[in-house]
């Protein structure tokens, strides 16, 4: 666990945000943008690297409900500074069946972006976006660090696009 | 020692009909775990599991749930099916116990003969498990643990609020006096 006594968490874009394009490797001859999506809802799971055991953990889970972000026709990125091969590697060991994106090269753009890098660590927060079919933000949470954040506000969000019809 | 910072309550309700309990209704103290057989952390938590229910004796309710996390732990499922069949058959703490105290041996061959060791019904305990008859069950033990903001096993709940403190037996047990007192 990392220390915890003082919250130094960014604030994520908040939901009614544009989310911002990207385009970033899922293997090693392909990449994935955000606009491919669009139409659906998007779960980003940000998390700082591969094989750290909290990741690991979190990952896991979010495979397993694989199938209830489906009901919701949702697509779920994972989305670390770690290079393409070791996406692989990790993905390939854990059995994790989704796509886990690249954000090398620039290092961190995209969590830039997001306003979710840790400067002082060189990766990023353990932060998740459901961005609506429009391309809109609708929940963002930045965990703490070394703190599996759960799915249950993924669902709570995913339920609430509903809801809302968006 | 996870913590989420929202719902941190069980959300769905111990049900005495539904779940699986050892400890009267009317005890003062709820405990719930959410957890998977093969997770050698749940296996740490079951001595002090024991040891707590002996030290609280009547005062506790323990409340056991499934929580398999199959990526990591490619047997986890099945075990938990097992132990819902064995209950199909009264007999879901004597395979609890028997799964907790072998969790490096949960293959097929394995569950079979924990169930001839318990003397259940063997074509019967075989066939449930090959028709995953009760997968069902434990996938709403899981999603059930999901709302209730389980993020790792095991995941303990103390009349129905999360314990997000260590899960050592003095911290667990304080937590459980804690409670028995309001």
């Amino acid at each position: 666990m990392t220390n915890t006594t003082v919250d130094q968490r960014p604030v994520p874009l908040p939901p009614g945000t544009e989310a911002p394009e990207f385009r970033l490797p899922s293997t090693p001859d392909q990449t994935v943008s955000l606009a491919e999506f669009r139409g659906q809802p998007v779960i980003l799971a940000f998390y700082p690297e591969d094989w750290s055991p909290v990741c690991s953990d979190q990952l896991a889970l979010y495979q397993e409900l694989l199938p209830e972000f489906q009901k919701f026709n949702a697509e779920l990125l994972g989305i670390s500074v770690d290079g393409i091969w070791s996406h692989l590697a990790f993905a390939k060991d854990r059995n994790l069946h989704f796509p886990l994106l690249a954000d090398f090269e620039p290092k961190g753009e995209v969590a830039r972006t997001y306003q979710v890098y840790r400067a002082t660590d060189g990766t990023s927060e353990r932060a998740l976006y459901v961005i609506n079919a429009d391309g809109i933000v609708r929940w963002s949470y930045v965990s703490p660090v070394g703190v599996n954040p759960g799915a249950d506000g993924i669902l709570r969000a995913l339920e609430s696009l509903e809801e809302n019809g968006s | 020692m996870s913590t989420t910072q929202w719902d941190t309550v069980l959300a769905v309700p111990v049900d005495e009909d539904r779940d699986h309990i050892q400890g009267p209704a009317d005890a003062p103290v709820t405990l719930v775990e959410y957890g998977d057989y093969e997770c050698p952390y749940c296996g740490a938590a079951y001595p002090i599991v024991k040891e707590l229910q002996g030290r609280m004796g009547e005062r506790l309710r323990f409340v056991f749930r499934n929580f398999p996390i199959t990526t990591s732990h490619p047997h986890a499922e099945l075990a938990a099916e097992a132990a819902e069949a064995a209950a199909a058959q009264s007999g879901f703490w004597e395979m609890h116990d028997l799964l907790y105290e072998n969790q490096r041996r949960l293959t097929d061959q394995d569950l079979h003969a924990y169930a001839e060791q318990l003397g259940l019904d063997l074509d019967l305990f075989d066939r449930e498990l090959a028709e995953h008859v009760h997968a069902p069950r434990v996938r709403e033990d899981f999603m059930s643990g999901v709302r209730s903001g389980v993020n790792g096993t095991p995941s303990f709940y103390v009349n129905g609020a999360r314990h997000d403190d260590s899960y050592d037996l003095e911290t667990l047990l304080a937590a459980l006096e804690r409670a028995a007192a309001v």
